[in-house]
């Protein structure tokens, strides 16, 4: 696969902003992904990587640096990174959730102006598979591509103070989960009983920019019972290893 | 143990931040002016990244319930010990039963404790300030008891400094942002001709200011923040992400303030002035 061109820009006294084509595609996030693999063999350590669409905010938390030499190096890097693919291992991540009315308040609303039945909506959320381009915002956010169009529903015209942790949101092009209790203005459809950020955890937030995540729908009673599962810590959501 | 007696209006456990778990959505956090708490954690003989606490506006009241070393910094508020006055950059001994408590806010926004050692509360992803919901609570709360060492005697090698405070300051040096090239002239001219007020919207995580500048109707992608990062809304409105701010937005980052301005803003309260220097 070739490489796409990229742009350096400084980012105050630490860090660098490194973009690559101004659009949403998996080939670019695959390409980003490289960089960030061949980067990290190099092995400097205190830089911190963070994807977001189409760009990498990489943030040097030792010192101030130089913009000049900072950038040589990342276009070093970057000229090399064709030749010296590691294997990356991605995964799709099936999450439950629950479109009872009692979390998805918003879904029969949603299904009328999107003229689709409540079962028709549903069917559609879970049938596809979504990108993760990002994680931010909130811990454990996930910025998601892959919704189809008609899906597609403006945020609602007055936002919420507070947004139940693990629900379900969809609007414009977007379609997410809040980690936890947040103001918003999205349309909930229903709620993901999976904790998306526990910092308890090694790992605190399983997903990985470049996994995948599908959808499943589940009765309120399998909900309550992956609630159980989830706070003695049995709970495992469900993955299949992706070709990376 | 420090006993909180009374935390005042927003009382935190900070060290100078929490880093490497921003491509999870993690902010940095940390002590917002951080010149102020590396200084006294310094005149301690401290690690600059030692916890403190960092107070907002009005001061706690405290309880020591083991002998220490404490020092102040940050904003002026009036403190005593036991009733007796007690200054900024100085180091003062503690003993069992001694009670710390804050009086009028002088000067600045923000003051800190740092105590000899550190506060010892959990570290949670490598830091132990205070961030919901990596920490449970976002704040310390009234009758928490906060841990530390004891430390009988220790000599100082230095008891007090004199410092050029930064409180008077109220021009920010400013980096061209990502997006600076966005702006048009007429922007440009606002942005670094006027002088803006902190609007009431102003905590660990932002501080808006109230003026407006000429609006724009770009859209850009969700890209990467950092902490002293201005966004420029369509509306016109410049919102500069402090400490707890998120790590990704969609605005256009205009300008991005250098570390030390970071610090002098975070001593900045409702209706301050400043302004902008792009260097």
């Amino acid at each position: 696969m070739k490489s796409y061109p990229i742009s350096i820009k400084p980012f105050g006294e630490r860090a660098v902003l490194v973009e690559w084509p101004n659009k949403v595609s998996e080939s670019i996030l695959a390409d980003i992904l490289d960089f960030m693999d061949a980067f990290k063999e190099l092995k400097i350590p205190n830089w911190e990587m963070s994807v977001a669409y189409n760009s990498l905010t990489m943030v040097y938390n030792q010192d101030h640096i130089d913009f000049e030499d900072t950038k040589e190096m990342i276009q070093a890097c970057h000229e090399k990174q064709a030749q010296s693919k590691t294997e990356r291992v991605q995964h799709l991540w099936t999450l439950p959730v629950c479109y009872d009315l009692e979390f998805g308040m918003d879904i029969e609303e949603a299904a009328k102006i999107l003229n689709l039945s409540v079962k028709e909506l549903i069917k559609q959320h879970t049938s596809h598979q979504y990108i993760v381009y990002g994680i931010g915002f909130l811990p454990g956010f996930m910025y998601l591509g892959g919704l189809p169009s008609t899906l597609e529903i403006p945020r609602r015209a007055e936002p919420r103070l507070k947004v139940q942790k693990g629900s379900v949101g969809l609007a414009s092009k977007q379609t997410g989960i809040y980690p936890q209790d947040s103001p918003g203005g999205w349309n909930i459809i229903g709620n993901c009983p999976v904790d998306l950020f526990d910092p308890s955890k090694k790992d605190p937030c399983f997903v990985k920019v470049g996994d995948k995540i599908q959808f499943e729908s589940i009765s309120k009673a399998e909900y309550e019972l992956h609630k159980i599962e989830g706070e003695v810590g049995i709970y495992e959501p469900e993955k299949v290893v992706l070709n990376a | 143990m420090l006993k909180v007696l009374k935390p005042g209006l927003y009382l935190t456990i900070q060290d100078l931040g929490r880093f490497g778990f921003r491509d999870i959505g993690v902010p940095i956090a940390g002590a917002m002016d951080v010149e102020s708490v590396k200084r006294a954690n310094l005149l301690l003989e401290n690690d600059e990244n030692d916890a403190v606490l960092e107070i907002t506006m009005t001061g706690p009241t405290l309880q020591f319930d083991a002998d220490t070393y404490i020092s102040l910094s940050g904003a002026h508020i009036a403190a005593t010990l036991n009733n007796e006055p007690i200054d900024n950059y100085t180091v003062v001994k503690v003993e069992k039963g001694d009670i710390l408590s804050y009086g009028r806010l002088e000067q600045g926004f923000r003051g800190y404790l740092a105590i000899k050692g550190g506060f010892q509360s959990e570290k949670l992803l490598n830091s132990r300030s205070q961030f919901y919901p990596v920490t449970k609570e976002a704040r310390v709360k009234d009758g928490e008891e906060i841990p530390y060492k004891e430390t009988l005697a220790y000599e100082p090698r230095i008891s007090e400094v004199k410092i050029e405070e930064h409180f008077e300051k109220n021009t920010l040096k400013v980096y061209k942002g990502p997006e600076f090239s966005l702006l048009s002239d007429a922007q440009l001219s606002e942005i670094f001709a006027k002088s803006y007020t902190v609007s009431k919207e102003n905590n660990r995580m932002a501080y808006q200011l109230s003026e407006l500048i000429a609006g724009h109707s770009h859209s850009m992608l969700t890209s990467g923040t950092l902490p002293g990062t201005i966004q420029l809304t369509p509306a016109g409105r410049l919102i500069i992400l402090m400490k707890d701010g998120q790590t990704t937005g969609g605005y256009p980052r205009i300008l991005q303030l250098s570390e030390e301005s970071i610090s002098i803003l975070a001593q900045k309260k409702y209706g301050d002035e400043l302004n902008f220097k792009l260097v």
